[in-house]
């Protein structure tokens, strides 16, 4: 690597990330095309929907989508590093089954707020030991975990609710902030996405988690220690999740064992459907926040233009097939034209290639 | 230059089998279920001696292992299907929909149907998962929400209740030949099928190489798209025909039929020793794996705990199982490791 001798070479080299200039390398992205979306289904519905364009609606579905928008972040810090986690609504369900058992037990709710967020930090630290240093499959791992919180969760309070919280807490979950009609949770997730986003994109623990995605190996040579960085992502994860158990419990004004069953699987096709790669190392989190917005939109539109919900659901998983398959898609296509290309030119392969050799030594 | 790294085992065939049958993981799992129910029969006498509990012994596992049956196949491959509880849905509420609009069919035509319609909905599965080359997990999650949406969307709040089905149908839930419900030896049947397919057909022994290292199958000359395609299809087929069953058994269909049982199929086949990331494990020990969950479930009430802390256990086992597996497989590495030494 003692390379004095063509420093010309070395200097002018291009990257093929940063081959394209800036304004293309932001905008042509898979982030920017679900933006985009978001933005046509939005202004389509505002304008071709009656009663879109009020204010309960905007409301409602910041609400609604608000525990999967905290569980997207985390989320897409674990998947960007190649793993994933499946207990995520499992914890959702334990730390609102504790909220109400605690309070049943006379706790106040902001102590039983932190003795759940305390008992998610657990959840995610057992997920995180069994994976990042035991090494075992996380996907195995968190299949076991949902089933054993979710257990717990059910076997805490059985059949039975909790729904008789203080009036004071439920109005908070569900107030507005001033007279707007933005709902006040979205203080605590925009601080949440500013933290998260600083973390992953500005940070030596966010170039970290790529790295371990793209390759855990190399990333460990590098000096990325990974097994402390996966373990810290899940205990991020358990976390976030109990709070979101407690927004839930609070919104709903109801504690069950079966709360948010199921939310996992949206949380990951919001995540997904943002361009984050499920085999790790690239993704972005104004993509999933756009992937999460994009569901609750399409959903609040639809429902209010009378389609059934069971028709958002096979929306949903359209969308998600179709977003990871044309990331397949689209460089098959990118492969045929390239065949074509290269036939229509009439280059061998060889000439082809000294040529690739020659630009990238020059350019 | 033909060193092994480990001698052939220089002990007597009957040796070997005991051997194996010893330390396999297919009976470890099998005695915990054993102890399971003796635990069981200790406390009540009649979890075993009436002859209603013998049935629900043998009957109530039978829709989980067929499940858990096409579920190992899929895993082997190194691939997960979550979409066979909305497959089984499907097929459940087809089973009502034909004897409703169709009174007097054959009831062997509704099972090749439900079959089939069970394998269509695998085989979408299967070509978008091996065409895509996108991961198995993310396009059966996706199916997972359009197969639910579709059986919502066709069902609505609609029932198939016992009385629109015909009583010889719904007596397949209940009819038993000897003391052996019916419904159990068709999924027997399924199970010895597969797993004697799996061990010493080429197509089994492929999935496994495909499983092990897919680019190395690949690159053997293996068609891995059209296997894994393959595994769809049969773990699909299978679904569909749990789907049927389930109609039999249970009589009354809703479109919410079957919702999560796909982390217990996926569950039963992890504590039977499927490895999560595919290329062993056996369909035996999946089916052993179902039936220690379903007993499980059966049994935690009359062991004095309430079932709601079923899915805890359940969890706990699962966990138990893959950390016994990295402790097995760390020891066998080393082992081999200690053999290439010493050679």
């Amino acid at each position: 690597m003692t390379t004095t001798d063509t420093p010309r070479a070395q200097t002018l080299r291009t990257y093929a990330a940063y081959a394209k200039p800036l304004w293309q390398r932001v905008l042509v992205t898979r982030e920017f095309a679900v933006i985009a979306l978001l933005l046509v289904v939005f202004f389509y519905s505002r304008n071709q929907i009656p009663a879109f364009d009020g204010p309960l609606t905007i409301y409602y579905l910041l609400l609604d989508v608000a525990p999967i928008l905290l569980i997207a972040l985390p989320m897409t810090l674990i998947i960007i590093t190649g793993e994933i986690d499946l207990s995520v609504a499992s914890v959702v369900g334990l730390s609102s089954v504790l909220v109400g058992d605690l309070h049943q037990h006379g706790w106040s709710i902001p102590a039983a707020a932190v003795a759940a967020i305390a008992v998610g930090i657990i959840c995610g630290a057992l997920n995180g030991f069994l994976i990042a240093y035991v090494g075992l499959p996380s996907l195995a791992v968190t299949i076991g975990t949902l089933a054993l919180y979710r257990g717990l969760a059910v076997g805490i309070l059985g059949t039975t609710a909790v729904t008789d919280f203080p009036e004071k807490w439920t109005d908070l979950a569900k107030a507005h902030i001033g007279s707007s009609s933005y709902p006040t949770i979205i203080l605590p997730i925009i601080v949440l996405i500013i933290v998260f986003v600083l973390l992953l994109h500005f940070t030596p623990f966010g170039r970290g988690v790529f790295d371990i995605g793209l390759n855990d190996e190399a990333a460990h040579f590098s000096g990325v220690d990974v097994a402390r960085t996966k373990f810290l992502l899940f205990v991020l994860a358990g976390a976030v999740s109990a709070f979101a158990g407690v927004y839930y419990t609070l919104r709903f004004g109801s504690a069950r064992g079966d709360n948010a069953t199921g939310m996992e699987l949206q949380v990951i096709a919001a995540v997904l459907l943002g361009g984050v790669s499920i085999f790790g190392g690239r993704g972005a989190l104004h993509g999933v926040i756009a992937g999460v917005l994009l569901i609750g939109v399409l959903g609040s539109a639809l429902r209010l233009d009378d389609v059934s919900a069971n028709v958002i659901n096979i929306i949903i998983g359209l969308l998600l097939v179709a977003s990871v398959m044309s990331t397949s898609f689209l460089s098959f296509v990118a492969r045929t034209t390239a065949g074509m290309k290269r036939r229509a030119t009439g280059g061998s392969p060889e000439r082809q290639q000294a040529s690739a050799h020659h630009e990238g030594n020059n350019s | 230059m033909t060193s092994t790294l480990v001698e052939p085992s220089r002990r007597s065939t009957a040796q070997r089998v005991i051997a194996t049958v010893l330390t396999s993981r297919e009976s470890a799992i099998a005695l915990v279920l054993i102890l399971v129910v003796a635990a069981a029969t200790l406390n009540t006498h009649s979890f075993l001696f009436s002859s209603d509990s013998w049935r629900d012994l043998l009957l109530a596992p039978s829709i989980l292992l067929l499940l858990a049956v096409g579920q190992a196949v899929v895993i082997i491959t190194r691939n997960v299907d979550l979409s066979v509880g909305s497959t089984l849905a499907l097929t459940a509420y087809l089973t009502g929909r034909l004897f409703v609009d169709n009174p007097g069919i054959p009831i062997v035509v509704v099972f090749l149907i439900g079959v089939a319609a069970g394998g269509v909905l695998g085989l979408v599965n299967g070509l978008l998962v091996a065409l895509g080359k996108v991961p198995a997990l993310v396009i059966t999650l996706g199916t997972l929400y359009i197969y639910r949406g579709v059986v919502l969307e066709w069902a609505g709040s609609n029932r198939i209740n016992a009385s629109d089905m015909p009583r010889g149908f719904l007596s397949l839930g209940t009819k038993t030949i000897g003391t052996i419900p019916v419904l159990t030896i068709i999924a027997v049947v399924v199970l010895v099928a597969v797993g004697y397919y799996l061990r010493t057909a080429r197509g089994g022994r492929e999935l496994y190489a495909i499983g092990s290292d897919p680019d190395a199958a690949h690159l053997y000359g293996l068609d891995v798209r059209k296997r894994v395609i393959g595994a769809f299809v049969l773990c699909g087929a299978l679904a569909g025909l749990a789907g049927v069953v389930y109609a039999a058994r249970y009589g009354t269909i809703s479109s919410g039929a079957g919702t999560g049982i796909e982390l217990e199929a996926v569950g039963a086949a992890v504590i039977g020793g499927v490895a999560i990331f595919g290329g062993s494990g056996t369909v035996w020990g999946a089916a052993i794996g179902a039936w220690l969950l379903i007993t499980i479930n059966r049994a935690l009430p009359i062991l004095g705990v309430q079932d709601f802390w079923q899915q805890a256990v359940v969890g706990a086992l699962i966990i138990g199982a893959i950390v016994l597996d990295r402790l097995l497989s760390v020891r066998r590495s080393r082992r081999l490791i200690e053999a290439r030494d010493a050679s």
